[in-house]
């Protein structure tokens, strides 16, 4: 296998829920070590396009391939599929009923056959790294939102997936939770994780993109190095998303 | 701008159809060689002549089906005013149960024995007390139709089941709903009213439509108390003829009373499920 070969790559990608066209003719390529982020506004797709990605939605056209292997063939097996994705919602959906450490280890343990007591020391070992390990016995109710949604990255990490999907992850926190968790995806970045990001903190957008995408209802509306999109746009689309994020004191 | 499905996507949905047939196939196939099995197995048993002479005589289900039917005339009024009487019942009870001014603690702790007890007697129990204890007491003013305690029999237990299953609805809604509710400025009653209750309702439609479907069973044991219903007129035809197949039509007319509520059920829970599919949010 080239170490060239995208991770990730979507081939004019469709996708509408009855007549309500959502995605319309989306490509891009992701090669290992690289992260793409995906910006616009509310409803412009950034989210169906996340779930296309892990199988969540079924695309009507187009193609999407994970190592080179079409996952929206016929026949593919769509939970195979997931494992190899890790994902980390808005609103972090931890178990509620588990503890920390459990909602860490369920998949390598349920999907991935490994053994508990592995699975946990792999566990605690990145609570550790990530400052976490005082809440491994904990329940996630009564963790912050910052430490649920860095809980939910961990979860999503575990298994070593090919790929994450990060999607408007700090949305539903405050500035301070914001940057812990931010803070932990640039440590991701750093490792070398492959990574897409939907979000509407440009300047992380900025800091942790490869390749910017600016959808706007359904398409991609301009993309490229993330300085230059937001600085010089040239799209009258993203000229007006990032004016309403100056004024909303985002950018 | 037209769009032109690609070959690509041609080709992915003619194998979801052609997937979609084979498994249309297999459980045709697979239903088909079940049923044969089953068949098979009941009509080769040795007393099998026997028991479908004395059980699924055709002849005798002719015979008995108009009295059986003009039986089941006082089952349905029985279910209907049952039915209305144990939802308002049940809803009090479970209001009353749900309740917090310390006002009301009697009322709340009257529920919570009503609920106790009446949810593990026996309605056989319940309607014997009922249908022969009442009218020997000898009050004068107590009803003694057998009719109105049957009816009072059915509601008295299936109030507490039902009352149980709303107080399960009222718990499940989330708590910052009633904050949400009371910070608008609307009262106690008014928050119960417009915000908790409706979200209640509409959690335990399924285990409620449940309650009512097996009330409406079970308003066949009246016939203990010697109202003539659908199963006592069965059993006055077997008496006479030695043959048990009046029963079954009895019991095929329940469950065809029963069948349209259980569809009503499923499609309920179908439209609500439906009508709040999120969408968009990951």
């Amino acid at each position: 296998m080239s170490t060239h070969q995208p991770v990730l790559s979507l081939r004019n990608v469709r996708k509408s829920f009855g007549d309500d066209l959502v995605l319309q003719d989306i490509s891009f390529d992701l090669l290992p070590h690289q992260v793409t982020v995906l910006i616009g506004a509310s409803g412009s797709g950034k989210s169906t396009l996340m779930r296309c990605i892990n199988l969540l939605e079924e695309i009507d056209d187009g193609q999407i391939l994970l190592d080179g292997l079409d996952i929206t063939a016929p026949g593919t097996a769509a939970d195979g599929i997931r494992s190899q994705i890790g994902s980390v919602f808005q609103s972090f959906n931890l178990f509620s009923h588990l503890t920390v450490l459990t909602n860490i280890t369920l998949a390598s343990r349920k999907v991935h056959g490994i053994d508990r007591a592995v699975a946990e020391a792999q566990a605690m070992e990145l609570l550790e790294r990530f400052g976490l390990s005082a809440k491994a016995h904990t329940y996630p109710d009564l963790l912050s939102g910052g430490q649920q949604q860095r809980v939910a990255i961990l979860r999503a990490l575990i298994t070593k997936p090919k790929l994450l999907l990060l999607d408007e992850v700090t949305s539903a926190l405050d500035p301070v939770l914001i940057a812990e968790v931010l803070a932990l995806i640039g440590e991701l970045k750093a490792e070398g994780h492959t990574m897409v990001i939907a979000t509407h903190e440009m300047g992380f957008a900025r800091k942790v993109a490869d390749e910017l995408i600016f959808l706007e209802h359904g398409s991609v509306a301009e993309r490229g190095d993330p300085a230059r999109l937001l600085t010089e746009p040239t799209s009258s689309g993203l000229q007006a998303f990032l004016a309403a994020m100056r004024t909303a004191g985002r950018l | 701008m037209t769009y032109q499905p690609s070959s690509l996507r041609i080709a992915r949905e003619a194998a979801k159809r052609r997937a979609s047939q084979r498994s249309t196939l297999i459980a045709a196939l697979s239903t088909f060689f079940i049923a044969a099995a089953v068949i098979i197995l009941v009509t080769s048993a040795s007393g099998f002549h026997k028991v479908s002479d004395s059980f699924f005589n055709w002849h005798h289900a002719r015979l008995s089906f108009p009295s059986v039917l003009s039986g089941l005339w006082l089952n349905l009024r029985v279910m209907v005013i049952a039915e209305i009487c144990v939802l308002i019942l049940g809803l009090l009870i479970a209001l009353a149960r749900t309740s917090i001014s310390p006002v009301l603690y009697p009322i709340r702790l009257a529920a919570t024995i009503y609920t106790d007890i009446f949810r593990g007697l026996p309605l056989l129990l319940v309607l014997l007390l009922v249908g022969f204890g009442i009218p020997g007491l000898g009050i004068s003013w107590l009803p003694s139709s057998t009719l109105l305690l049957g009816i009072v029999s059915l509601v008295l237990t299936y109030s507490a089941y039902v009352a149980e299953v709303i107080r399960a609805g009222i718990e499940a809604v989330h708590p910052a709903q009633r904050m949400a509710a009371r910070a608008l400025g609307l009262t106690a009653s008014q928050t119960q009213r417009t915000v908790i209750l409706p979200q209640a309702l509409r959690k335990v439609t399924p285990p409620l439509l449940n309650d009512l479907v097996s009330l409406q069973k079970d308003s066949g044991l009246i016939s203990v108390l010697g109202a003539i219903d659908a199963i006592r007129e069965a059993r006055i035809y077997s008496a006479l003829t030695f043959n048990f197949t009046s029963y079954v039509v009895a019991g095929a007319l329940f469950v065809a009373l029963t069948i349209p509520l259980t569809r009503f059920t499923d499609w309920l829970t179908r439209r609500q499920d439906k009508a709040r599919n999120q969408q968009g949010q990951f």
